[in-house]
C-alpha cells in the first residue's frame, strides 16, 4: 500500500503571500475554488492502493481541523494533520513522524510540497519508481530556462540509466536546466538515510561543547541539502522528467496564473466545476438566457455565490479565468477576468475587476475599477517559470503586479485601483496606483 | 439692414480669432477652433449671438488660418442672424492690434464705437452695458475686467475709482490687484490712429500708451468668465456655462431618471438605461450613451458612442469617436475626432489625436500619436 505526505510549513513560511496569509493559511487558500493543497489530495486520492494522507506542518492545529475533516468527508480517505512542534525542514519532518508515515508498512509515500502547484504525474511516478529497484528516491522533475534554473534545485541527469548524479540546490552558476519539481516519491528505507543525518547532526551538537550549537536546529534536515546531494551520484537517486504543467505559488500573483491551469485541467476530469451557461427547456430558455450572466472561457463560480440578476438587460461578463468562492456577490454590469474573487466579497454594478484578488468579505463599490499587472512566464521561451521578482524595483518603486485585497477591505464606488495591495480591514477614499496600502 | 436697437445705430464687432489653435488639440487638428462646439453651439457663434443682440450689424473676423471652412459655415449662420459676417485674413500673424489696422476701413467707416473680443472668451457677454459705460466716460477705450482667483497667471489691470486705467502689470510676482484684462473692449473709431499695420500687441504697446493719457477706462464684468482655448479650461468653462443656464433658462437643461446636476443634451442624443449623466455633462448630437454608463464633467461631441458600463470624468470626447465598454476616462483626457478606444481600457489625461485605435490602458497622462 502507498501513502502520501503533504508539507505545508507554518505561518512564518510563506511570507510573500501576505498579505492573503494574515487571515488564511496559505494552503488553504482557494485556487480554482478548491483550497490550494486540496489539489495535492486530489492527485493522491487518484492513486490505486493509497491508503493514507499525511499533512505535515507547524500552524496550530485548530487552523487545519475544519479542512481536514472535510476533505476526509469528501474523499473517503484517511487523512490527519500532524503538527511540527517546530519548523523541522523538509526531511526533519519526515523523520520526527517515521513512525506514523511507517505504520501499515508502506511501500513507498508520495511526500509533495505544499506550495507548488502542478498536474502531478504520480501513477507514472510510482511505475518509474517500482521499476528502479535501487531507488530510495524518485524526483520529479522539469525542464527550465538557463537563466532560471538557477533559483531552484538543479539535477544533473544520466541519460540512460535516469539517475541523479549530481543535485546543486540553487547554485551561483548554471548547472543544469532540470530542476526539482518539489514532489517525490520515496522507499521506506529513505528513513534509514535521515536517520543517519540525524544522529550526524546529534553528534555535532554534543560534541560543540561552547554551546553555541542550538538544540532545536539539531533536528532540522532539509531533503534538498542533506538528503539529496550526498545520494546524487551513488545510485541511488533517479529523477523522472514531466512536461506537465508545474509551477512554484510562492506569491499572491502566482495564485492567479496556477488559477489558471488548474481550471483548464478541470477540462478533462471535473468538468462539472466549470461554469457552464445552463440549458433549460425551450419554453424557459427566452426568459432564463435574460438571468444569466455571460461566461466566457474558464469559470468556476461556487453554488452559493449570488451572480443571477434579475435586472433583464443588465447581465456580467465574467472570465475567462476567474473564480468566484463562496456567498460573494457580482452586482450587474460587472466584468471579471483573470481574477479570484474570495468568500462573501461584494462587488458593486458596472465594475472592473482584472487580474486582480478580491479578498474574503471585501467591498468593492460601483463603476470602479480593480486592475493588477500579472507576471506570467515569458510565453516566447520554451520551458520559462513564472518570475518571482522583488516588490520594489531598483528605484524603489513598486514592481507592477496582481492588485490584491485583502480581507474585509472597503472600496469606494468610482475609484481606480491600480497594481496596488491592500492590507485587512483598509477602508480606502480615493484611487490608489502602485502602492501598498496599509 | 439696421441694428435691432435703433438708439445704438449701427455698430461693428471684430473677433480676433487668429491662428491654429493648438492648445485645443488634438480637437482643433479636425475643426478650426472657431467651430469646436461649446455647449452644443459653435463656440464663435456664442459671440455672434450676443453680438448681435447688442445690435451689432457688422462682424469682422481676424484669422490667419483654415478660413474656408470658417467662412462656409459661419456665413450660413450669419445669415440667419441677419447680421453681415466679413472675414479679414493677415498673411502673416499681426498680434493682438495689426488685425484693427487691417480691418480699419470696416471698424472706422462710422463714428459709432466697435468692439473688439478674443475669441475665446465665454461670459454673460455684457455688450450693451459696455456701450453705456463706455459713452458715460466718453474717454478712447474700455477694457472690461474679471475678478480671478490667480491673477499672477494673467495680466492685472490697476485703475481708480471711476474706471479711470492707471496702468497694466503683467504676471506681478505680488498681489497688486485680482483684475484682469477679460479679452472684451469697446473702442471709439479715433483709437485707430495709434494701430500701425504691422504684428502689434495691444496690450504692450497700445494699452500702456493710452491710460497715460487717460483714455482707458476699465468695467467690471458681473457673472462667470472663462478663456476656454485649452482643454482644462474647456471644461471649466463648460460647468461655469451650464450653472449660468440654470438661472437663466433652466428648460433648456436636461431633467430625468439618473440626469444629476447640470446637465445639457441634444434632442437627438439617446442615453441608455441605468446611466448617471451629470453633473456638468454637454451631450452632443447623435451622441450614443448605452446602458449603465457614468459621464461627469465631460463634453461629448456629435455623434460620438459611449458603451456600456463606462466611467468617465472629466474628459472631451471628439466627433464620432467611440468608447468601448468598461473603459474608464478621467483627468481632462481628450479624444481627437474618430477615435476608437477599445473595451476595458484605461486613459488617465490621454491626449489622442484623430483617427487613433487605443488598445492598451494609459495610466500616466501621455499624448498618443
Amino acid at each position: 500500500m502507498l501513502k502520501a505526505v503533504i508539507l505545508i510549513g507554518g505561518p512564518l513560511k510563506g511570507t510573500r503571500f501576505r498579505p492573503l496569509s494574515l487571515d488564511i493559511p496559505k494552503p488553504l487558500f482557494p485556487v480554482a475554488g478548491l483550497p490550494m493543497i486540496q489539489h495535492h489530495i486530489e492527485a493522491c486520492v487518484n492513486v490505486p492502493n493509497l491508503k493514507e494522507i499525511l499533512i505535515l506542518g507547524y500552524y496550530p492545529t485548530s487552523e487545519l481541523t475544519q479542512f481536514v475533516a472535510d476533505m476526509v468527508q469528501e474523499y473517503k480517505v484517511n487523512i490527519r494533520y500532524l503538527q511540527e512542534f517546530t519548523a523541522l525542514g523538509t526531511a526533519g519532518g519526515l523523520y520526527h513522524f517515521r513512525d506514523q508515515i511507517r505504520s501499515g508498512n508502506p511501500e513507498a509515500f508520495f511526500v509533495l510540497n505544499g506550495d507548488v502547484c502542478a498536474d502531478f504525474p504520480l501513477v507514472e511516478m510510482l511505475r518509474f519508481h517500482q521499476e528502479k529497484k535501487a531507488s530510495l528516491v524518485t524526483i520529479m522533475a522539469t525542464e527550465a530556462t538557463r537563466q532560471q534554473s538557477v533559483h531552484y534545485g538543479c539535477i544533473v541527469q544520466d541519460r540512460d540509466t535516469s539517475e541523479v548524479t549530481h543535485y546543486v540546490e540553487k547554485p551561483s552558476t548554471f548547472v543544469s536546466t532540470l530542476i526539482n519539481c518539489g514532489v517525490y516519491i520515496c522507499s521506506i528505507e529513505i528513513f534509514q538515510t535521515f536517520a543517519a543525518v540525524f544522529n550526524t547532526r546529534q553528534q555535532e551538537y554534543y560534541n560543540d561543547a561552547s554551546g553555541n550549537g542550538n538544540r532545536k536546529e539539531a533536528a532540522v534536515i532539509y531533503l534538498e541539502i542533506d538528503v539529496l546531494m550526498p545520494l546524487a551520484g551513488t545510485g541511488r537517486v533517479f529523477a523522472l522528467q514531466t512536461s506537465n504543467w508545474w509551477s512554484q505559488l510562492k506569491t499572491a500573483g502566482s495564485a492567479i496564473y496556477a488559477n489558471r491551469h488548474y481550471l483548464e485541467l478541470y477540462h478533462s476530469r471535473h468538468m462539472d466545476r466549470l461554469a457552464q451557461e445552463d440549458f433549460v427547456g425551450e419554453k424557459e430558455k427566452e426568459k432564463e438566457k435574460e438571468k444569466r450572466c455571460n461566461i466566457i472561457g474558464d469559470v468556476y463560480i461556487h453554488p452559493t455565490a449570488t451572480v443571477h440578476t434579475t435586472a433583464t438587460v443588465r447581465l456580467q461578463y465574467l472570465g475567462p479565468n476567474v473564480s468566484i468562492e463562496a456567498g460573494a456577490v457580482i452586482g450587474p454590469g460587472v466584468r471579471i477576468r483573470e481574477s479570484i474573487v474570495l468568500s462573501g466579497a461584494t462587488i458593486l454594478d458596472h465594475s472592473l475587476v482584472l487580474h486582480s484578488i478580491v479578498g474574503r468579505g471585501s467591498h468593492v463599490g460601483q463603476w470602479t475599477r480593480v486592475e493588477g499587472t500579472p507576471c506570467d512566464p515569458n510565453p516566447n521561451k520554451p520551458f520559462a517559470k513564472m518570475d518571482n521578482p522583488p516588490l520594489f524595483n531598483s528605484d524603489g518603486r513598486l514592481n507592477p503586479s496582481i492588485t490584491i485585497l485583502g480581507c474585509s477591505v472597503k472600496v469606494p464606488s468610482e475609484v481606480i485601483l491600480l497594481n496596488s495591495i491592500v492590507l485587512p480591514y483598509k477602508e480606502l477614499t480615493r484611487s490608489f496606483k502602485n502602492e501598498i496600502i496599509l | 439692414m439696421c441694428g435691432t436697437d435703433s438708439k445704438l445705430g449701427e455698430m461693428r464687432a471684430l473677433i480676433l480669432v487668429g491662428g491654429y489653435g493648438t492648445r485645443l488639440r488634438p480637437l482643433t487638428l479636425s475643426r478650426p477652433k472657431p467651430l469646436v462646439e461649446f455647449a452644443n453651439k459653435p463656440m464663435l457663434l456664442h459671440q455672434m449671438e450676443a453680438l448681435v443682440e447688442a445690435g451689432v450689424t457688422q462682424i469682422v473676423l481676424a484669422v490667419s488660418y483654415r478660413a474656408e471652412q470658417m467662412e462656409q459655415e459661419l456665413s450660413d449662420e450669419a445669415k440667419k442672424l441677419g447680421v453681415s459676417l466679413v472675414f479679414s485674413h493677415e498673411t502673416e500673424p499681426l498680434g493682438t492690434a495689426g488685425p484693427l489696422a487691417l480691418a480699419k476701413d470696416i471698424l472706422g467707416a462710422s463714428d459709432e464705437p466697435f468692439f473688439v473680443l478674443n475669441s475665446d472668451i465665454i461670459c454673460e457677454f455684457p455688450f450693451k452695458d459696455m456701450v453705456a459705460f463706455h459713452r458715460n466716460h466718453g474717454q478712447e477705450g474700455t477694457i472690461v475686467v474679471t475678478k480671478v482667483e490667480e491673477p499672477s497667471k494673467y495680466g492685472v489691470v490697476v485703475y481708480g475709482e471711476q474706471g479711470r486705467i492707471h496702468s497694466f502689470i503683467e504676471k506681478p510676482q505680488e498681489f497688486v490687484s485680482n483684475k484682469i484684462n477679460a479679452g472684451m473692449y469697446i473702442f471709439s473709431p479715433s483709437v485707430l490712429r495709434r494701430i500701425q499695420l504691422r504684428p502689434t500687441s495691444i496690450e504692450k504697446e497700445v494699452f500702456p500708451d493710452m491710460a497715460c493719457e487717460g483714455q482707458l477706462y476699465a468695467m467690471e464684468l458681473q457673472g462667470f468668465w472663462m478663456d476656454v482655448g485649452q482643454p482644462r479650461d474647456f471644461l471649466t468653462g463648460m460647468c461655469l456655462y451650464l450653472a449660468s443656464l440654470r438661472q437663466s433658462s433652466a428648460s433648456a437643461l436636461h431633467f430625468g431618471p439618473g440626469i444629476v446636476g447640470n446637465v445639457l443634451v441634444d434632442p437627438t442624443a439617446k442615453i441608455g438605461q441605468g446611466c448617471r449623466i451629470g453633473p456638468n455633462v454637454t451631450v452632443g448630437p447623435g451622441v450614443v450613451i448605452e446602458d449603465g454608463v457614468c459621464v461627469k464633467r465631460s463634453t461629448l461631441l456629435r455623434g460620438a458612442t459611449v458603451r456600456s458600463h463606462s466611467w468617465l470624468d472629466g474628459c472631451i470626447i471628439g466627433w464620432r469617436s467611440v468608447v468601448g465598454q468598461w473603459v474608464r476616462m478621467e483627468n481632462t483626457t481628450v479624444l481627437g475626432e474618430d477615435v476608437i478606444v477599445k473595451d476595458e481600457i484605461y486613459i488617465n489625461g490621454g491626449q489622442v489625436l484623430p483617427h487613433k485605435s487605443i488598445a492598451a490602458s494609459v495610466p500616466e497622462p501621455q499624448i498618443i500619436m
